[in-house]
């Protein structure tokens, strides 16, 4: 009840609660200037300005995120948000993926011929949803979170609003996505059933104490389904290449990347709040992660369309994501996140060139438009060679590492037979992958047109994918670091953060004390 | 005073009809109303709940969960329109430019 008490003691946000969610505040602000100056300014003209605008609003948030680093870690509203070392790690990808992808769109959008300042701020509004998601650690702020991201991106995904395909993409995204939304809402309902609370700490706590009904369990495996669609693992997978194939390809870049992240940076703390006296949870994610191993990586063999088959093949990336969450949360934890991070920037990348590529309509989409590509246009094909060599976990890019993480935290879990599963899988994987550079290099391309010359919005979008790939797969030992340092406070058990709140409500409370005396 | 039990089970069948009207119905007008019925169901759960507590958050959820349905009924017709006007249909099985 000590929540309650210090309700009725503070019932104004300090400054501290502010700055706990700054990134947020930059982003809806930014967001909302986007949409008004939409409103007064000539259409014709007012593309360029309002991307611009966001991109700025998109790099405030990574200052933000920054200034948030400096600043001591701890509780906003009342214990609603945390921020610590992880959520500023998923914070950072959430702005970066942002930016990357408004630069993108710049020149997409003008070739679509799509006027329309809104997109730029829906790309704003969702990232703050995403952002808001890794730093909540209640259920009901991170179910308004998940919507906050998800109506975004259905509308998004539907922005080529005269092409069928994409109005068809989004009604699929938006109807699966509600009944996915559903699910993880009854989940809370459950847990809070069972628990009478809905932050995650409390809940962790009541669990602990021992006796976990049959609601507790029911109300994970709901939040579970829930999540699962969200991140497309199997077998709740089945929305997703429809949805990435009909949807426009720099918002596929978003989707396929920040949401996910934010997603899996939920889970990550549910699961390793909340589920971590359960031992069971094993068997449940094992069985996730190989299911979406194998399926994302077979069906995404017969695949012709590059959209469709990257969307299977991030359905076995959040398969290998997975099962870090079957591993120790000391070494998973750490692999789940370099994972997200190192995907984000592989597959930006890999999606941006083909919304340049793609042309008016998103045309050339297809292995065929794709072969003879080194001949045609050098410079993509090199890019997205890269991008694939990472996706397929080749030394020196990210994706190598990022494997190579997760696996060895699943083998120090004893989890050999899952990591026979992924290497396989990876084998699998390397398939496909080499099956488009190889179209690239060794085909002779369809027809002899030039590619158009990357233009200078697409072209940094691609710089910075592909300088955070190589990065990540040359020195990863900082981003891990950090990535490592943040499990101290995401401990199993709750044993510091379980310390950590109570001692935070008392200090917040014996300030609160102090005041009243001093009125 | 009615027990727990009783509106759990209530809500159960609300969410459960919810489902399958959304896996057996093809209209998507119809398919987007069993969305909102699990959301009801999940509403009456959470009031149960707030009762049997004695905490009022649980009823305050509910007010949540009822904008963020509102605003997911505003862009879902949007959707549904715009496909509509490309598509001249509303039944599921006749959307079938991407194949699944």
């Amino acid at each position: 009840m000590a929540t309650s008490l210090n309700d009725m003691m503070q019932t104004v946000p300090q400054w501290s609660d502010y700055i706990r969610i700054l990134p947020e505040i930059v982003l809806s602000l930014f967001g909302m200037a986007v949409m008004m100056l939409d409103a007064v300014m000539d259409e014709s003209k007012s593309q360029k300005a309002l991307g611009a605008v966001a991109l700025i609003g998109a790099f405030g948030a990574i200052g933000a995120t920054l200034y948030q680093a400096q600043y001591p870690f701890g509780y906003g509203f009342w214990e609603m948000v945390r921020v610590d070392a992880f959520s500023i790690f998923f914070h950072f990808i959430v702005a970066a993926v942002t930016a990357v992808v408004i630069l993108a769109s710049f020149e997409y959008m003008e070739v679509q011929r799509i006027r329309a300042g809104e997109y730029y701020g829906l790309i704003l509004f969702g990232a703050v949803g995403m952002s808001l998601m890794s730093s909540a650690v209640e259920l009901v702020l991170i179910f308004i979170a998940l919507e906050i991201s998800s109506i975004a991106t259905y509308i998004l995904a539907g922005f080529r609003r005269r092409s069928a395909t994409s109005s068809e993409s989004s009604l699929k995204y938006f109807l699966l996505g509600s009944f996915a939304t559903a699910f993880f809402l009854y989940g809370v309902a459950l847990m809070f059933g069972a628990t009478g609370s809905t932050s995650i700490f409390a809940i962790s706590r009541s669990l602990e104490s021992g006796n976990i009904s049959l609601l507790a369990y029911a109300g994970l495996a709901f939040m579970f389904v829930g999540l699962g669609f969200k991140v497309a693992a199997a077998p709740f997978h089945v929305w997703t290449p429809d949805v990435y194939e009909g949807a426009p390809s720099p918002v596929v870049a978003f989707m396929s990347t920040a949401p996910k992240a934010a997603v899996f940076a939920v889970l990550l703390r549910v699961i390793f709040e909340i589920n971590s006296p359960v031992p069971t949870r094993m068997w449940l994610i094992w069985i996730v992660a190989a299911l979406s191993m194998t399926i994302g990586n077979i069906a995404a063999l017969v695949q012709n369309n590059v959209k469709r088959l990257l969307a299977y093949s991030s359905i076995a990336h959040a398969g290998y994501i997975l099962v870090a969450f079957a591993a120790l949360p000391s070494s998973g934890i750490p692999a789940a996140m370099f994972y997200t991070a190192a995907y984000a920037a592989m597959n930006v990348g890999a999606f941006a060139v083909i919304s340049h590529f793609g042309g008016e309509g998103e045309r050339y989409v297809t292995m065929e438009d794709y072969a003879g590509l080194g001949k045609r246009s050098p410079l993509l094909a090199v890019t997205l060679t890269i991008f694939l060599l990472s996706l397929i976990g080749i030394p020196a890019t990210g994706g190598f590492f990022a494997k190579f993480y997760v696996f060895s935290a699943a083998l120090q879990a004893n989890l050999v037979g899952l990591v026979i599963i992924g290497v396989l899988n990876s084998a699998i994987g390397a398939y496909y992958y080499l099956r488009i550079i190889v179209a690239m290099y060794m085909h002779e391309p369809k027809q002899e047109a030039p590619v158009a010359p990357i233009p200078m919005g697409a072209g940094l979008a691609l710089a910075i994918s592909v300088v955070v790939t190589i990065y990540l797969g040359v020195i990863p030992g900082r981003v891990l670091n950090y990535a490592q340092q943040s499990v101290s406070e995401l401990t199993p058990v709750g044993q510091v953060v379980s310390l950590q709140a109570p001692h935070a409500v008392e200090a917040r409370m014996a300030t609160n004390v102090k005041k009243a005396l001093a009125h | 005073m009615v027990p727990l039990f009783y509106y759990l089970v209530l809500s159960g069948i609300l969410f459960a009809c919810g489902v399958t009207g959304f896996l057996i119905k093809r209209n998507i007008i119809t398919i987007f109303m069993s969305i909102e019925l699990m959301l009801n169901g999940v509403n009456l759960s959470f009031v149960a709940f707030a009762a049997q507590w004695h905490a009022l958050s649980g009823q305050v959820f509910v007010f949540f969960v009822m904008v963020v349905a509102a605003a997911e009924a505003a862009v879902g017709l949007a959707i549904i329109i715009a496909v509509f006007r490309t598509r001249e249909t509303l039944n599921v099985d006749k959307v079938d430019l991407l194949k699944l």
